[in-house]
This record gives C-alpha cells, structure tokens and sequence, in this order.
C-alpha cells in the first residue's frame, strides 16, 4: 500500500452557470521518501488537486463529488473537520508558491514556527522556541537564535519560502505538498531550495508531491510525474521514462515549446507552440479534452466523439489518447 | 570612439547610472546614501538585432530598460538613439522621438487600462500623436490585431475578457502601433504558460523579420533570451558583468557569475540536470550567500 492512494478524485465548483470540473477523475500513488511531480498549466487542476488532500478546498463553492484520498489506509474525504486539523501541519504538510503572502506580516517568524510545535506536539513555549531555533537551523537559516524575533518583512524570498519549509517540517509529517515552491524565486534561488528539499527528504524519509508548470523543475526533482490536463491525469511515468518517451501529444508539445537552455537550436530554431487554449471546464466536451489542439486528432477518429481511457502503454507507463507518439510510429512503417 | 564614421548602432548607451537616494532623519530628511539600481552600463545594438539583458530580480535590467527610454531619467551616462543624445531631450523633442522607441510589459493583467476597449487601447498612442482621423485609426486597429494574431472583430472588448496570451497580443499590437523602431520587452512572457510564451515568443520574431524591429529584449529566463537574442548582456548588481554573442555566452562563459546563474537553470533532461546539479554545486560558493 502506499502512502498516499488519490482514486477518480473530482472535485467540483458551484457557478451561477454551472459545475466548474476542475479536477476530473484524478488518480495516483505517492510512495514514502519518493517525489512525485504534478505538472501542467494554469487551470489544469493542479492545485486544486493539492488543497483537495489538504482539505482545504473552500466549500462552498467547491466540493468533492466522488473519489476517495486514502492516507496510511484512512480515507481523508471521510474524516471530520477536527480530525482533519490533527492531520494538517502534523502528517500532511504544504508549502505554497508565494513566500510573500503566506507569511503572517503581524508575527514574528518564531511565532508563526512555534504555532504548529505546540498545537500539534504539546510543547511548552521553551521548547518549543528551542525546537524552531534547530528548525530555522536545518533550513539554513544564518543567526537563527537571533532572527526569531524578526518579523516577515526583514526576511528575502528565499528565507521566507526557507521559513515556509521549516513550518511545514515541524512536525515531521510524512507527506510534504509543495505547491510551485519557487516559482516566485530567483533560479539561483530556487536551487538552493531544491536542493534543500531533497536532502530534507533524504534525512526524514518523506515523501513529497511537487505541484509546478517548469519542465526543468520536474527533470530535477521527480522520481515519477503526473502531466495533467483541463482537470485529468493525461500521462503518468517515472520521470526518466516520461522524458524519454513522451506519449502525450500534450507532453511532446509541452517539452518542444520550451527553449533550450544546451546544444543547438538557439535563435533559428522555431517553438512549438500549441495553438488555441484548453477547454472551459464548465463544459468540458465529451471528446478527448485535448483533441481540438490535437496535430494528430482527425474528425474519423474516436477520440473526437468520446473521451480515451487512461491505459497503460508499458508498465508504468500510462496514458490518456488516442494517438500515442509510440502508436504513431507504428502507424507509418 | 570610431563607430560614428561608419555606421552606428541604432542605439548605444555609454555610462549609464540610475542611482536612487536614500533618504532619513525626522522632520528634516536628508540624503545619506544612494541605491546604485544602474550602475555604469554600456551597450549598443544594431538596427534589426536584438540585446537579451538578463539577470535576477533586482540586478537593475529593468531600471536599465525604463532609463533607455528615458521614462526614468538616468542620472548619469548617454543614450544614443540613431545618434542623437536621449539624456538631454525634453518636451516636445522627446515626445517625437518617443514613437520610434516602444516597450511592452511584463504583465498583461495590469499594463492594459480595464477600463478601455482593445480598440481604444490599441489606438490610443495614434491619438496621443495626432497620427490619422478616427476612421483611418479604426482600419489600422484592425490591421495591428490582425498582425499580431488577435481577431479584430472583439475590438470593442474589454481586457479582462481574455486570456494572457491574447492580452500580451493586445500590448504588443499597442507597442506597433506607432511603427517604431526600438522595442524594450520587459519580462514579456514571464507571466505566461508555457505553451502560450512560445507562441507571444514566435510572434516576436516574426515581427522582428517582418519589419525590422530592434528589440532589448529583457528578462530573467535565460532558456527564452537564448532562443530570441543575437547579443546578451548579464547584468549583476546594477552592472554589466559580462556581455557578447549568445553562442560564446552560452557555450563558454567567461565570468564567474555567468557560470553559476547558467547552471542554477534546471533543464527538462533528467539524466543531464543530473550532472548540472553536481556543477552547480561546485559553482555554489560564487552567489552572494546562496539566497
């Protein structure tokens, strides 16, 4: 059993029009002490899918219609409000995108660190100040003694997003969700916390879903990947199979429109862009969802009328089309 | 210099400081020291090139960009645009000049007026300059969407009903509309998916081909400055720390900060970020504290 088992999770928001379908039938496995990596842009469902394990989704507008989140064998979507907070910051923990904003600006960083240790871990407030002092240390922090007193604003991005990560390990939770951990930082910035995420995952043995839109980030981090799409899972692979045999006409074409930081193909070579934009999610058509920017999709074909099944290409390897590139292949010899 | 008798680069900055004051004390304030933002930059690009300027927050490529266009005045250094000097032009002189030389911003949720049409939006700077009537604005409106790939037919919408992508479109439409020949792209794409950055970074070269723009193009992704600048410039600390052809900055970089921001850019190759996250941390010890 693993440690996290998302099964056809669909979490839905009421509209004045409408359900908005923003995450679809979402399934996958995250094992203890392995990364896996959500990918996909804006509006495909990522984040939603995060704050649905958190629980955190705002209801209304928004619930979970069907699916179940098992964790350790319990199911998170059956769990009542309190014993879910005894679960959040404890076992399950999250990082967000903007270190600016989810800081309290109003409290010292050694508040908002020691908030967690005493309402989960029943510290007093000396230990618990001794505990976040070691914290901001392993998250090398410099001068952590005397910069708990410093409110938010006296610390970089960088150390904020350091301090997030901190808060989130308190508690040792077995489960990290980091949701587009440095996409507001600098690259060189950005390393340095990936790296600290991995050796914290290392040491602690736990695992960690890592939601992002950067190929490059994925290719750094992940041992398996999820690319999802207009609110599905369109491809699922180890991380080393999915860049080496992309299916997805969706994966291709997200890794052909990225510039090449190496090799050839600088200024000459011309991106592959994906014409069009996803579909609304209010009214997803029935057909495959990705099929009107389909190179490959024809009107004769199936996947224009209805939906393609995820189905496993090789062991491991799962995806969600009609035309995948290791089918194409075979279609023109 | 020399490059006067042949010809000279549509633009060259020489020198150029942006130095913002510091300012403290009670009831009497007093400047007590400076923010060096653009600190002693120089440059030149060729008519029909482009200048990637890159570097990371803070590294003054922005304040380098607004201080080109004189819409922050430099305080120290030349700006040479088809030879004659920005710096000292004012009023009427600069608003003329002022055509030639464009920018399109980062953001294209909070650079378009909500307020106006794209219509309006796109001919607005055709009736700031007094350029044509209402009708002949109304066609070339039609004519600058059509270039850059936005149906002209939802002119009389409004910004907030579309996506990002067809926004940046709205700004870069504007940004043309005066026929110019320098745009500043400032981070144009940087607020983008990635599938649609390719297509916002497509059109631009195809601009770029089709009328012969100059673009300093500005931004900290150093994978989307490869892939649309013939010269790059790295900026660090309000300073140029090292500059020459992509290829050569590229394939070997001189300088030590160079080398340390090309290795922190994860690349989407697991097998070879392998290796580069092993160089990177070799290079560490070159970044100011590492954070």
């Amino acid at each position: 059993m693993a440690l996290l088992e998302v099964r056809d999770l669909r979490t839905y928001f009421a509209t004045r029009e409408g359900d908005v379908k923003a995450v679809d039938g979402v399934s996958f496995d995250v094992e203890s002490g392995k990364t896996l990596s959500i990918v996909g842009e804006s509006g495909c469902g990522k984040s939603v899918t995060a704050l649905s394990i958190m629980g955190l989704i705002p209801k209304p507008p928004a619930r979970i219609v069907s699916g179940s989140i098992s964790f350790e064998g319990k199911d998170l979507t059956e769990l009542k409000e309190s014993e879910l907070e005894n679960l959040r910051g404890n076992e399950i923990a999250m990082i967000f995108q903007d270190p600016m904003t989810s800081l309290n600006p109003t409290l010292t960083i050694g508040t908002q660190i020691t908030e967690s240790l005493r309402r989960h871990l029943g510290l007093s407030s000396e230990e618990a100040k001794k505990r976040a002092v070691e914290l901001l240390e392993e998250v090398r922090i410099p001068r952590a003694q005397n910069r708990l007193n410093d409110y938010p604003h006296r610390y970089s991005g960088g150390m904020r997003q350091r301090v997030m990560i901190a808060i989130a390990l308190s508690c040792n939770p077995k489960l990290l969700i980091a949701d587009e951990p440095t996409t507001a930082l600098d690259v060189t910035v950005q390393a340095g916390v990936l790296d600290l995420l991995e050796e914290l995952r290392e040491e602690h043995q736990m695992a960690i879903i890592l939601i992002t839109h950067d190929m490059g980030v994925v290719a750094e981090a992940a041992d398996d990947v999820v690319v999802m799409y207009a609110g599905q899972v369109v491809e699922q692979a180890s991380a080393l199979e999915l860049f080496d045999n992309p299916e997805h006409p969706y994966t291709e074409a997200l890794l052909g429109a990225l510039p090449s930081l190496e090799g050839e193909s600088g200024r000459q070579a011309r991106l592959i862009s994906i014409p069009g934009r996803p579909p609304d999610l209010l009214d997803p058509p029935s057909a495959c969802r990705f099929a009107p920017r389909c190179p490959y999709a024809n009107l004769e074909d199936y996947c224009t009328v209805e939906q393609p099944e995820l189905r496993e290409l090789r062991p491991g390897h799962w995806v969600r089309s009609a035309h995948p590139a290791g089918e194409r292949a075979a279609v023109t010899v | 210099m020399s490059a006067k008798e042949s010809k000279e680069p549509l633009l060259v900055v020489e020198g150029l400081e942006k130095y913002f004051p510091v300012r403290s004390g009670f009831l009497v304030e007093r400047t007590v020291d400076y923010v060096r933002a653009v600190d002693g930059v120089d440059f030149s690009i060729a008519e029909g090139t482009t200048l990637g300027l890159v570097g990371e927050s803070g590294s003054g490529k922005s304040t380098t960009g607004y201080s080109v266009l004189q819409l922050m005045r430099p305080t120290g250094g030349s700006v040479r645009f088809e030879g004659q000097e920005l710096t000292e032009m004012k009023g009427e002189d600069l608003r003329k000049m002022r055509r030639q030389m464009q920018i399109v911003f980062q953001d294209p949720y909070s650079s378009l007026n909500p307020r106006m049409t794209v219509g309006d939006i796109v001919s607005e700077p055709l009736e700031v300059h007094g350029i044509g009537s209402r009708k002949s604005r109304r066609e070339s409106v039609r004519q600058l969407l059509d270039v850059v790939g936005f149906d002209p037919t939802f002119t009389n919408r409004y910004p907030h009903e579309f996506s990002g992508g067809q926004r940046q479109r709205i700004g870069i439409a504007r940004a043309l509309a005066l026929n110019p020949k320098l745009i500043v792209c400032d981070e144009p794409v940087s607020a983008l998916d990635v599938s649609i950055q390719a297509q916002i970074l497509n059109l631009l070269r195809d601009l770029q081909r089709d009328f012969g723009l100059t673009y300093l193009f500005i931004a900290h992704d150093l994978a989307v400055v490869r892939a649309m600048s013939d010269t790059i410039a790295v900026m660090n600390q309000g300073k140029i720390v090292e500059a020459g052809p992509a290829e050569q900055i590229y394939e070997s970089p001189q300088n030590e900060y160079t080398k340390a921001l090309l290795t922190a850019v994860p690349v989407a190759d697991p097998r070879r970020q392998r290796e580069r996250k092993a160089e990177r941390r070799r290079l560490k010890h070159t970044l100011a504290e590492g954070f």
